[in-house]
């Protein structure tokens, strides 16, 4: 940052004209992809979801014959319940017990370095491999509820692949298995940079632990948890993968996703429209998501 | 809780002798901490135990069997089942053709992703020029925007590039998405090293390229390493990119796993699944295992600041 203001030194002409053609072209994918991908291709998707697009992209408008025949499918509404439900849930979830996971680690444990591979491994692997390693863990027949059954209690039942009311509970139950280490690791980091003396002070007026945790501490973490609350939603809109592996969007639509659909409108069923329209509204949500935390980020920067 | 652990460490520093009361003390809260912390770790060890130990049953074995319980007799024969045999549509040659395809993906996209957004943050840090910092923050929004929003038209660029189901288009494709996180995790390391080196070599007369090779890259291994680690496992995790950009033959190992595993037709090997996705799963968490604090800082540096 201060190399700019050392060339704005004297020599600023000569300098621009000579050095710089050679970083512009150096920096040449980076201004291609943010101009030609990012803005480029999300534009041409979002005024192709105003077309009669179907097999192949058409320039023929229609208005928002697209939205209101999105809106009408039975399987986008799934969809968009599904992920609501989901988006709720999971975020709720992973932020709770990633912090109780972040708090007990910061109990000065001992092989904490042991905890920390164990919560964070399934990190590493992809969504197909979780959702797999799941699949098998709650088949009927051979994981918990088999080996329930085969203790002697016949009617005990777990089967939350097979039933559409607990279909995203199994879902959510392998979401949270990749993606909370994550989020207790961001965490944990965060507590560590919380000033001792907090802890000293609150001590010395007799505040019980879990009182400073929620008064205190947390607050104080908030910037580590707006971090990790964008992290989660931006990828629960995208989740697809997990969905293809575990169930494919059944039993019947019962965890069918937003992604899931675009893919689904997009390549197999040559119904281009209906994918742009679906893929502009994932791109809306994300930005309802975006606009507030940037507004809130850049905002309190400037303030500060 | 931690009060009271605090409060008995604290006069014992002072104390000296009276090392071993204030810890049996402790551990009542001690105990309560480690066994909710095991109990969290049985919950993310569960699956990969059970992963392997039906991987090492044969199938009658399995189907018998308890999941969790170990293998009475231990057979290799599912791994070799699901390199060398299993079966996709047609093809019978196993996970080794999705393996191949996927090194022949990674290596190239890891090489090259990381070329282009070290330049990119080298530039954006040293060589600052007129918009430099909004095409980076319209790089950094693109981070957000969900892929199906940009899926379609690449098919169309890369079709009119002539790429459209080529290697090297999802080489490309995974070269474009993660350009933002890594630009901004380049960008931060080397705005971090001191300016004079820059200078240093400005009044020694290196040029851009000069300072970038011979000054920045030499001290800044740790940070490609970093980088690497992300894009290995990032890109071989990838299914989506894959799915839509290769053709079946030319199928990552996540697609081919996939296909394996919930195809409809036959009968359910499941032991060569599990040992199919294990696999799979092999050589994201070796670098996860190997790279240890390394990898954490990865997903640090891109998480904190994306």
């Amino acid at each position: 940052m201060s190399v700019t203001d050392h060339a704005r030194a004297p020599a600023r002409r000569p300098r621009r004209l000579i050095s710089n053609p050679m970083a512009k072209i150096a920096a040449l994918p980076m201004i291609m992809t943010a101009l030609v991908i990012f803005i480029g291709c999300s534009l041409w998707t979002v005024v192709h979801s105003f077309t009669k697009s179907k097999l192949l992209p058409s320039t023929q408008f229609v208005g928002f014959d697209q939205y209101e025949r999105l809106w009408g499918t039975r399987r986008w509404l799934a969809s968009v319940e599904n992920i609501a439900i989901y988006g709720v849930v999971a975020l709720v979830f992973s932020l709770v017990l990633g912090f109780v996971i972040a708090a007990l680690m910061d109990q000065k444990v001992r092989a904490e370095g042991a905890f920390r591979t164990i919560i964070l491994f399934p990190y590493s692997l992809s969504f197909i491999v979780t959702g797999l390693v799941w699949q098998w863990i709650l088949n009927p027949d051979f994981g918990v509820q088999g080996i329930v059954r085969g203790w002697g209690w016949e009617s005990f039942t777990f089967d939350p692949l097979h039933n559409p009311d607990t279909v995203l509970a199994a879902m959510l139950m392998a979401g949270l298995w990749q993606g909370t280490g994550l989020v207790a690791v961001i965490l944990l980091a965060a507590l560590r940079g919380v000033d001792e003396d907090i802890w000293k002070a609150s001590r010395v007026d007799g505040v019980p632990a879990w009182k400073t945790y929620i008064f205190v501490v947390i607050p104080i973490l908030r910037p580590a948890f707006m971090t990790a609350t964008v992290l989660i939603a931006t990828g629960i809109v995208k989740l697809y993968d997990l969905v293809v592996a575990l169930t494919n969007g059944g039993p019947g639509i019962a965890s069918e996703m937003p992604a899931k659909y675009v893919y689904d409108a997009m390549f197999n069923k040559q119904n281009l429209g209906q994918g742009f329209a679906a893929s502009t509204m994932m791109l809306v949500s994300v930005l309802l998501i975006l606009i507030p935390w940037a507004i809130f980020e850049f905002g309190g920067k400037k303030r500060g | 809780m931690v009060d009271l652990s605090q409060t008995y460490t604290a006069p014992r520093r002072l104390a000296g002798a009276e090392g071993a009361k204030p810890k049996r003390r402790l551990s009542g809260n001690r105990i309560m901490i480690y066994g909710i912390l095991c109990l969290i770790s049985l919950y993310y060890i569960l699956p990969l135990w059970v992963m392997v130990m039906t991987s090492l049953k044969g199938m009658p074995e399995v189907r018998v069997g308890n999941i969790f319980a170990p293998p009475v007799e231990v057979t290799f024969q599912p791994w070799i089942k699901a390199w060398a045999e299993a079966c996709t549509g047609l093809n019978c040659d196993g996970l080794s053709r999705g393996f191949w395809n996927s090194v022949k993906i990674t290596v190239p996209s890891v090489i090259l992703s990381i070329i282009v957004a070290s330049v990119n943050g080298y530039a954006l840090v040293n060589w600052k020029f007129k918009g430099s910092e909004i095409f980076f923050g319209i790089l950094l929004f693109g981070a957000f925007i969900p892929y199906q929003v940009m899926i379609y038209p690449i098919v169309i660029i890369l079709r009119e590039l002539g790429l459209m189901g080529d290697v090297w288009g999802l080489v490309l494709v995974h070269t474009i998405f993660g350009m933002p996180i890594l630009t901004l995790l380049f960008r931060n390391y080397f705005a971090s090293l001191p300016e004079e080196l820059f200078k240093a070599a400005r009044v020694d007369g290196a040029g851009f390229w000069g300072i970038f090779f011979r000054v920045l890259v030499p001290m800044s291994l740790p940070i490609f390493t970093v980088a690497m680690i992300l894009q290995v496992t990032g890109i071989w995790n990838d299914f989506l990119f894959g799915v839509i950009y290769t053709k079946p033959e030319a199928y990552p190992m996540t697609v081919q796993l996939n296909n394996i595993v919930n195809s409809v037709q036959g009968v359910k090997e499941y032991n060569v699944n599990m040992a199919a996705t294990l696999i799979t799963g092999l050589v994201p968490l070796s670098i996860y295992l190997l790279s240890g604090k390394l990898f954490v800082r990865g997903i640090a540096a891109g998480a904190v600041k994306g």
